[in-house]
């Protein structure tokens, strides 16, 4: 290898696996993409951080789905109520793709693995929700049963390159064996999801940005990073986040008068400001009548759960609230699309669910779960066959490429390497500026360019002395890739001087200037950038120095 | 936060080392589960949904319960019926009908972004008076 390799390869003896597509992820994009490219006849490995069928923001939680019947008006409404709130940056073409796709991946989960849908007084399923824990623990099987290689607990540390850029491998630590690993792959399928920033939103720890700067260091640029400030409201002291029932909820001061204008949509902000000022807003879903009371507790499974074992009846009492930072999981910002089989910017390498950007469908505006969760399976289909295309294309010569480690920060320090818990330090800098509700949530450029500078000084001593070996490798890496994430976010919220889709910028009030209506391209890693995109392809692994010069 | 493992029913099937997705156990000498990195725990319910005898119980709380909390005291918990309620609710387990069956959420997206049906509007005004104690929460 002509780069220095990690010190603990070199004691500890690497698992070494091949397969024709290796899918980094566990969530419900990552199984899909496994079990379309298995489908293919690719021989396949899913490495995922976590377990496989627990893991991500769909697990633990329930979740509409964007399921429309072919018929032409309803998919024209469907597609027309997004356009004007993602601030028009959402393409017809993918919304119908992406609906094509969806009924037929929610026929799969009825007929293939046999969801238990709940049925409508004529008998006929009903199909527009999924609930995580069923829907995730019946992936896993189909992935098992399609001949998938599973490795749990195996976080993905870094991405291999061949000698012409592209992605050929990762490599990885199996935590509870305490090994490293290496997949030499013909392509590899990113579904690691957004980044929550550790939030404590549900499902959501195991999201903390690794596929974005791993793409990154290989080459590829991120879209739509400015639309990446989603919170949710929750209990307060707890991780359960269910933001659609809070539409029947009244919001109220300490004092038990109503907060005016707070409300689970347009009124976020007004939480927000409430809960800078106050400390505290207390609410009560007394707007709920008895029938919608019956439905809520047949939803998400867990929603009650905080409330029936604090003692508190939410329709009855008071309790206060708090809002949980989503970042890009309910954003829309990830790895940037550059075609229909969801390639990125670098050969070899695709990107579906939130690690992917949602502009395609979403625009500017979070699709909540519905939106995301057909993406999910849909962006992951043609993840897992654009993959298994590209790697059969290889031939024979696909695993005896020479690779090359891409990975950075965290891995391979520039300067001296400093304390082995460095990792905590890095990760809580990057919180103190993503997650207060007066710099990410409600924007303003006076806020944010003092903000991006710290994250900036974050990066440099990350570079320069971040490390983690074995089992800490994933924490140091996680911390990184929050750095980087955050990097991208405020410097393309900076980039995008108005008002759209979630991107408020108090300081620039105006909204949906049609000169304005492009997505932003952001990227880089000693230096972060961002430009319009202007539909031509950047150019492959050049695209930080090229953007550079344009934006800084 | 995970706070309760339950020794004298947990059966050392390891389930819950594996399904934990932040990889919060560690196995003791005898097999049993141990709270390792009680500080990675999600609290996403996950291991306590999967452990088939009821042995895991994930307080609500997204930091440790204090000593002395009842969120900590097994016998209190398992009197309560706490332990074992959310695999009851999710339906799994032997004999048992999925919960996802009744799932009604699908009122709650009905008529949103061209879904079929219409969604059910909250009541205009709150079913409720004003309140007139805060109790715990107003101080």
């Amino acid at each position: 290898m002509s780069s220095p390799s990690l010190p603990e390869e070199t004691t500890v003896l690497t698992e070494e696996l091949t397969a024709d597509v290796l899918v980094v992820g566990g969530g419900p994009a990552a199984t899909w993409a496994a079990v379309k490219a298995a489908e293919s006849g690719a021989s396949v490995v899913l490495a995922d951080k976590g377990w496989c069928g627990s893991s991500g923001a769909t697990a633990a939680a329930g979740t509409g789905v964007w399921y429309v019947p072919p018929h032409p008006e309803a998919r024209e409404a469907a597609m027309a109520s997004r356009e004007g709130l993602g601030g028009h940056l959402a393409d017809r073409r993918w919304m119908a793709r992406v609906l094509d796709q969806t009924w037929e991946n929610m026929h799969e989960v009825a007929s293939v693995s046999r969801y238990p849908f709940p049925v409508d007084e004529r008998g006929e399923q009903l199909r527009r929700g999924l609930q995580g824990p069923e829907y995730m623990r019946r992936m896993r099987v189909r992935v098992q049963r399609a001949g998938v290689r599973i490795l749990d607990h195996s976080p993905v540390l870094e991405l291999l390159l061949d000698a012409h850029g592209a992605v050929a491998g990762a490599a990885g630590h199996r935590r509870q064996a305490d090994r490293p690993f290496r997949v030499r792959a013909g392509a590899v399928v990113l579904a690691t999801g957004g980044c929550a920033f550790l939030s404590r939103a549900l499902g959501c720890d195991v999201n903390t940005g690794d596929g974005y700067l791993m793409a990154a260091e290989a080459g590829a640029a991120m879209s739509g990073m400015e639309f990446s400030n989603a919170y949710a409201i929750a209990p307060e002291f707890t991780s359960v986040t269910k933001t659609a029932y809070y539409s029947f909820a009244t919001f109220h001061h300490a004092d038990g008068s109503v907060v005016e204008g707070a409300g689970s949509t347009r009124g976020r902000s007004v939480i927000a400001r409430t809960l800078l000022a106050e400390g505290r807003v207390l609410a009560r879903l007394d707007r709920a009548d008895e029938a919608q009371r019956r439905a809520m507790r047949l939803g998400q499974a867990n929603f009650f759960l905080p409330f029936d074992r604090l003692g508190i009846d939410p329709f009855t009492d008071l309790f206060p609230v708090t809002l949980l930072a989503e970042g890009t999981v309910r954003g829309t910002g990830g790895v940037r699309i550059t075609g229909d089989d969801c390639a990125t910017d670098v050969p070899g390498l695709y990107a579906a669910g939130d690690a992917a950007t949602r502009e395609l469908i979403c625009g500017g505006f979070t699709g909540g779960g519905s939106h995301n969760a057909a993406w999910a399976m849909s962006s992951g289909t043609w993840a897992g066959r654009g993959a298994a295309a590209f790697a059969r294309a290889l031939g024979e010569g696909a695993h005896r490429r020479r690779l090359t480690p891409a990975g950075g920060v965290g891995l391979r320090p520039t300067g001296t390497p400093g304390a082995a818990d460095g990792h905590r330090e890095v990760t809580e800098a990057v919180r103190r500026e993503v997650l207060p509700y007066d710099k990410n949530l409600l924007r303003d450029g006076a806020v944010l360019g003092p903000a991006l500078e710290r994250l900036h000084d974050v990066w440099a001593v990350a570079r320069a002395g971040l490390r983690g070996h074995g089992k800490d490798a994933m924490r140091a890496r996680r911390a990184a890739a929050m750095t980087a994430t955050a990097r991208w976010m405020y410097t393309a919220a900076l980039a995008r001087e108005e008002t759209r889709g979630m991107h408020k910028r108090l300081d620039r009030p105006h909204q949906d200037d049609p000169g304005s209506r492009h997505r932003l391209v952001t990227g880089g890693l000693d230096t972060t950038w961002s430009v319009p995109e202007t539909g031509a392809a950047l150019p492959v692994g050049a695209t930080a120095a090229v953007a550079a010069g344009v934006a800084r | 936060m995970i706070e309760v493992v339950s020794d004298s029913r947990c059966v050392r099937c390891d389930i819950c080392v594996k399904v934990c997705p932040t990889d919060v156990f560690d196995r003791d000498a005898d097999g049993l589960p141990v709270i390792a990195r009680q500080s990675d725990c999600q609290t996403c319910f996950s291991c306590e949904l999967y452990c088939p005898v009821d042995a895991l119980y994930v307080a609500p709380l997204s930091g440790p319960a204090p000593e002395g909390s009842p969120h900590r005291d097994e016998a209190a918990l398992a009197a309560s019926g706490a332990l074992g309620a959310y695999r009851a609710t999710v339906g799994w387990g032997g004999g048992r009908r999925p919960g996802s069956t009744r799932d009604a959420n699908y009122r709650f997206t009905a008529g949103m972004t061209g879904q079929p049906g219409a969604r059910p509007a909250p009541l205009p005004e709150p079913a409720l008076p004003p309140p007139a104690g805060l109790g715990e929460y107003g101080a």
